[in-house]
């Protein structure tokens, strides 16, 4: 269950480095019209970013595979908030309401 | 472990084994903690429960004579807020289970015993908020807070009370996080995961809802104080948000909440079932799973509660399809239940007579529940007395019986003491009684057309309203006797051997009440669940229970 070993200093700072190159792109991007593609590459970015802090400073990366299922159950669990909502939002006027 | 011990209270047990208020107020004891809470949701019950009975008198006539619309509004509000997120939610969790999880599987205390006290703490200030705001003036919003009545609209205390159920979200938490760690790390030798009593089954599929569900309630009502005090444009139209989302976000948790009340309660009802019947639970693998199958499919039906809120048509059928899926675990807990009563030898004693108040309640309350997961009946209803009458069911007729019958059941262990076995009927009985002549006319009303969440109503439905308020007043009586009965036992109640009930589980093998740490010797387990053999029947039914009534 402890962290097998700790992970070297390079990592880290390897890691560090690039959260700082990424949120130097987050600003080049936001500079930049990309027309319908705004939103999904701020949130590919940031859930790039997300990752690496999840995975190498939160030592998820080093834990056991008991640790490992319940971070990613907890993302899981977003995904269902995010797709069941979803299925409300995109699928408005597919069906149309009864006598309407 | 089959042989009872009939030594009585050791002299040293977790009771006296520390004196004064500090040894309460800084306990790391699970069993001391799981008694705070035990006041805690006792005092807001009795809360919760005034605000009930001015509702009632109210509508006892079709004019609103009693008080005001606005302070009828803030009534039913104190009321839902305060009984789901004070009482409901915390009620069976944190008190037996709190006190009877570590000592099922054979451990000394839960894992984080600091973290179990900070609970009981953090759900004590979220409730000194509630209070708060019920002297500075209440909320009206309903306990459902919903948007953009809430943000924009709503001139009382809704940001108070947000924090308050933001602050004791983190109590449930917590606790859930308790319970996770505890049931996976610290099971004894040999308590393999299908050893468990089902009560831990259960409570680990509550855990596993309060943990992963409890933290978008948290965000979203602050997001609500954000809206109300930022004017930031989340749910309200005319800033550019969207009440609908609300809506989703408020239901993704407080659907699977009414799993928090009930799978708890489910558990509870395991135990009885087998303990009075003397039987293994039929079919354990399946009850077990059951649980887990409720928790999962309970995160994919928030949707039934907004058949008429715009959301949309495919939505709304995809939502209801997987509300009915729900059924069918539920449905195989109570056949199994039933199951292992055929040819048991039942013994009638107060806590199966709130299994059997259980198994009926809820039956009715879960059927209706599939009244109301079909679209076009759901229209017809929604926001009718039905739907109150159907969440009473399941939230008292199922999560508050389930809750008295564990007290009960667990009395004498708690406390050393055995209550009065014969008032303990005649409650059991009150309660039945008054339960459905509150809520079984509110079935009728709302199939009729009377609207949830108002003051005044036509002439035509008062007399189902006087029945429902007459009912009320018996289910008062039937909440007061046990209150009494219980305190008179503490001082007055005969003294309880180790195991009482010649029930079988670890909390039967140690003294009544235990010891601070629980177990001297951390027990082996070497035998399955449940396991009434008939030689240990036997011994029991000879020992223990002389007038036990052989079936």
């Amino acid at each position: 269950m402890t962290e097998h070993a700790e992970s070297p200093i390079g990592t880290y700072l390897a890691v560090f480095v690039t959260l700082l190159v990424m949120t130097a792109l987050t600003t080049w991007v936001a500079f930049h019209d990309w027309g319908a593609l705004n939103t999904p590459i701020a949130l590919a970015i940031a859930v790039f970013k997300g990752s690496l802090v999840v995975w190498f400073f939160m030592h998820v990366r080093y834990s056991a595979r008991l640790t490992q299922i319940v971070v990613v159950s907890g993302f899981f669990w977003l995904l269902i908030l995010f797709s069941f909502t979803l299925s409300d939002y995109l699928s408005r006027g597919m069906l149309p309401f009864p006598g309407k | 472990m089959d042989a009872i011990d009939a030594t009585l209270p050791p002299p040293v047990n977790y009771l006296n084994a520390q004196h004064g208020i500090k040894s309460w107020l800084l306990t790391r004891d699970h069993k001391r903690i799981a008694l705070l809470y035990l006041f805690g949701i006792t005092f807001f019950f009795v809360l919760g429960g005034i605000f009930a009975a001015l509702i009632r008198l109210e509508l006892l006539t079709p004019a609103g004579d009693l008080m005001e619309a606005e302070t009828y509004n803030k009534m039913f509000t104190l009321h839902g807020v305060i009984m789901i997120f004070f009482f409901l939610i915390p009620s069976i969790p944190a008190t037996l289970g709190n006190f009877l999880v570590p000592i099922m599987i054979g451990a000394k205390d839960l894992a984080f015993p600091r973290i179990n006290l900070l609970s009981w703490y953090i759900y004590m200030v979220g409730g000194l908020f509630t209070i708060a705001v019920i002297v500075l003036g209440g909320v009206d919003t309903g306990w459902t807070f919903y948007t953009p009545y809430s943000t924009a609209a709503s001139n009382t205390h809704v940001v108070l009370t947000g924090l308050g159920v933001f602050i004791t979200g983190f109590s449930s938490i917590l606790t859930g996080l308790n319970f996770i760690v505890t049931i996976h790390r610290m099971r004894a030798p040999g308590m393999t995961w299908f050893r468990l009593p089902l009560f831990i089954w259960s409570h680990y599929a509550t855990a596993l809802i309060m943990v992963l569900g409890t933290p978008v309630i948290a965000i979203t009502v602050l997001l609500v104080a954000a809206e109300r005090v930022l004017h930031l444009g989340l749910f309200d139209p005319k800033l550019g948000g969207d009440p609908v989302l609300f809506q989703h976000l408020f239901w993704f948790y407080s659907h699977p909440a009414v799993y928090i009340m009930i799978l708890p309660a489910m558990g509870v009802i395991s135990e009885l079932v087998a303990a009075f019947s003397r039987k293994a639970i039929f079919g354990y693998n399946f009850v077990a799973f059951a649980s887990l199958a409720i928790a999962l499919i309970g995160f994919l039906v928030w949707g039934h509660h907004m058949f008429v809120s715009s959301q949309s048509v495919y939505a709304g059928l995809v939502f209801s399809f997987l509300s009915f899926l729900v059924a069918i675990p539920s449905a195989v807990k109570v056949f199994n239940w039933t199951a292992t009563m055929y040819k048991g030898s039942i013994s009638f004693q107060a806590p199966i007579m709130y299994v059997f108040g259980f198994m009926g309640l809820f039956l009715v309350g879960g059927l209706t529940g599939l009244f109301l997961a079909s679209v076009g009946l759901d229209v017809h209803v929604h926001d009718t007395y039905f739907v109150v009458a159907h969440f009473h069911y399941i939230m008292v007729g199922g999560a508050i019986m389930g809750f008295q019958g564990g007290l009960h059941y667990w009395w004498p262990k708690i406390f050393g003491r055995k209550y009065p076995e014969g008032w303990a009927k005649l409650a059991a009985l009150v309660i039945f009684v008054g339960f459905n002549l509150t809520f079984f006319p509110q079935f009728l009303l709302g199939y009729l057309g009377m609207p949830r969440r108002y003051y005044a109503y036509p002439p035509e439905f008062q007399v189902l309203n006087i029945m429902s308020t007459a009912g009320a007043s018996v289910l008062a009586i039937g909440y007061l006797i046990p209150a009494i009965y219980f305190a008179w036992s503490l001082k007055y109640g005969e003294l309880a051997e180790a195991n009482p009930w010649g029930a079988k589980g670890l909390e039967w093998t140690i003294p009544s009440p235990p010891p601070t740490y629980n177990f001297e010797e951390t027990p082996v387990i070497t035998e399955p669940p449940y396991n009434y053999t008939p030689e240990f029947v036997a011994s029991v039914t000879a020992a223990s229970r002389p007038e036990v009534e052989l079936g």
